[in-house]
């Protein structure tokens, strides 16, 4: 790849930036001392404190703004930052997995927004810009991405309008319809219940055991909808952009070829509607509560409108047939039987699993990293073994579950001959 | 690893029921140990069997387990970077595990109880096709 030199002009972060972090910092603070001080009345005690502490966080805020500058030499992004501690970063534009505009609350009111570049390796992102103008960030954006194609930094905004859009009656109707973050209401329906038929003792312990289950499981949906309010996919010469959020938003750019897997899921409650819910597997990105943030695809969308954005993810349709395993294998998963499947063609690999959720796993054969057939005690016995192909995502994997046991061999040499060809293929053209 | 429990644990309990109730005792709880020991022997060695290993054009093919049975496929490509590790006992017989990991965690794989030298040359060995096979991720 032939990269377009490019003077190093070195950059700094927006000078409103200080202030925004470090009212971050303080507002985090207070939400976590505010409970204890209501309950012990050490509320003035706190509260002077924390006042005591506006200086300094923000005098440290301002230090480090200071001291941090960005450029960008046409091959690498360099982030020179640190008070004590003086780091100077690189980072290989080629290697970018994904790049995301952030812009929360307090940021949108000022026009600010945080550029993360994620890039394989380490839990968080690597090269966190906070903050820069909405503008400049986007412009910023579409520079690094360009050059890390290997073209000259485009310069016309991209107006594009949407591909697909997902209203909020989708949106609410679909989360009050999946088990997973219906549960409070069905869980608040069984008190209320309770309440009326069970004598009153029981009905303490049982308000006391079930709210917190409801808190939480409240929280998962709200934490869904907060992430996914007015999620929009549109196209861009980049790959695909999506918006979404509802206080903080973000924009995400998935680059193309840098998806290591996805899959379709259908809960029980949305199938005979036809909806399902797409998510992707980009390496680079952090897991666990953040994944919910970075991992949607799709929402919520009806499946064949669903199907046309994977095709236009992979940059083909997986044009597979998927196979059941053998009728013996109802010992071993009598309920998940008819759902069971695998079937791959010269690019993709393809299983389904589940019971109550149908989840389908698309890998690229290209990103797969290792191939295992596996069998238990029980298999062996009814001559079943299950084949996984593992990638470089969090967690999405291709697991193709009690096959025949030689059947799945042959799969198992199949599949890493036909993944070796599209190594080959790939690394050929990039 | 389980006859360095089993051998003083029986040799403790042999003691205790001599000086309880005799030599008679003393021997059967000696019998046990050794059956124990047999059985552990035997077990570690149909695990040592079912291990096996074989380097292949372009990946490398790892089968193990006895009562689970797994055969793993790691392409040369996609490997990250080689271990040689070998612990004090493994260092006594002189072997070593030479360890494989890739990009994902579930697809990293072992192979135990290589000569200590073999273990080294096939981490050369394997470290040099990976570097000539590697795939982006």
């Amino acid at each position: 790849m032939t990269a377009p030199a490019l003077e190093l002009r070195w950059r700094r972060l927006h000078p409103l930036s200080p202030l925004l972090r470090s009212g971050k910092i303080l507002i985090a603070l207070t939400a976590a001392m505010t409970p204890q001080a209501i309950s012990d009345g050490t509320g003035k005690f706190i509260g002077w404190g924390l006042l005591g502490l506006v200086p300094l966080l923000l005098g440290g805020a301002v230090l480090s703004w200071r001291r941090t500058r960005f450029g960008v030499d046409g091959v690498d992004l360099r982030v020179e930052s640190g008070v004590l501690l003086h780091r100077s970063r690189r980072v290989p534009l080629a290697r970018i997995q994904a790049i995301d505009v952030v812009r929360p609350l307090i940021g949108r009111a000022l026009g600010l927004a945080e550029l993360r570049l994620e890039v394989v390796g380490g839990g968080k992102a690597e090269a966190p810009l906070a903050y820069l103008r909405e503008a400049e960030a986007e412009s910023l954006r579409l520079e690094l991405l360009a050059l890390a194609r290997g073209e000259a930094p485009a310069s016309a905004p991209l107006g594009s309008t949407p591909l697909v859009t997902v209203p909020a009656g989708a949106l609410i109707g679909s989360t009050l319809l999946d088990a997973r973050s219906a549960m409070p209401l069905v869980l608040l329906l069984a008190l209320f219940v309770g309440v009326l038929v069970l004598p009153a003792e029981a009905v303490a312990a049982l308000t006391a055991s079930m709210l917190g289950t409801a808190v939480a499981a409240f929280e998962v949906a709200r934490r869904r909808l907060a992430a996914e309010w007015g999620f929009s996919v549109s196209d861009s010469p980049d790959g695909l952009v999506l918006r979404h959020g509802l206080t903080e938003t973000r924009s995400q750019t998935v680059p193309e070829g840098r998806v290591q897997g996805l899959r379709v899921i259908a809960p029980l409650l949305w199938r005979q509607r036809g909806w399902v819910r797409v998510e992707i597997d980009v390496a680079g990105y952090a897991g666990g509560k953040a994944a919910l943030q970075t991992s949607t695809l799709l929402p919520v969308a009806p499946r064949a409108l669903a199907e046309a954005l994977v095709a236009r993810v992979l940059g083909a349709v997986p044009a597979v047939e998927l196979g059941r395993p053998p009728g013996r294998a109802r010992w071993l998963s009598p309920l998940a039987l008819p759902v069971l499947g695998v079937g791959y063609d010269d690019r993709f690999v393809v299983t389904r699993t589940g019971w109550l959720r149908h989840d389908t796993a698309v890998v690229p054969l290209a990103k797969v990293q290792g191939f295992r057939w596996h069998q238990g005690p029980l298999q062996r016995r009814l001559r079943l073994a299950t084949l996984h192909l593992d990638t470089a995502g969090r967690d999405i994997h291709a697991v193709a579950l009690h096959r025949d046991a030689d059947e799945a061999r042959v799969l198992l040499d199949e599949l890493s001959a036909l993944a070796r060809t599209r190594r080959r293929t790939a690394s050929l053209r990039g | 690893m389980a006859g360095a429990v089993i051998v003083p644990v029986g040799l403790l309990l042999a003691a205790a029921a001599g000086a309880d109730s005799g030599p008679v005792a003393v021997f059967a709880v000696l019998a046990l140990t050794a059956v124990g020991l047999g059985t552990v022997w035997l077990w570690q060695q149909r695990r040592w069997s079912a291990w096996g290993w074989a380097e292949r054009e372009d990946d490398l093919l790892v089968r193990r387990g006895v009562l689970v049975r797994r055969v793993s496929v790691v392409p040369y490509g996609r490997m990250q970077f080689v271990d040689v590790i070998a612990g004090p006992l493994d260092r006594r017989i002189g072997v070593a595990a030479v360890h494989l990991h890739t990009a994902s965690a579930a697809a990293d794989v072992h192979v135990p109880g290589i000569e200590r030298e073999a273990a080294e040359r096939l981490r050369d060995r394997l470290a040099a096709l990976g570097e000539a096979r590697a795939a982006g991720l």
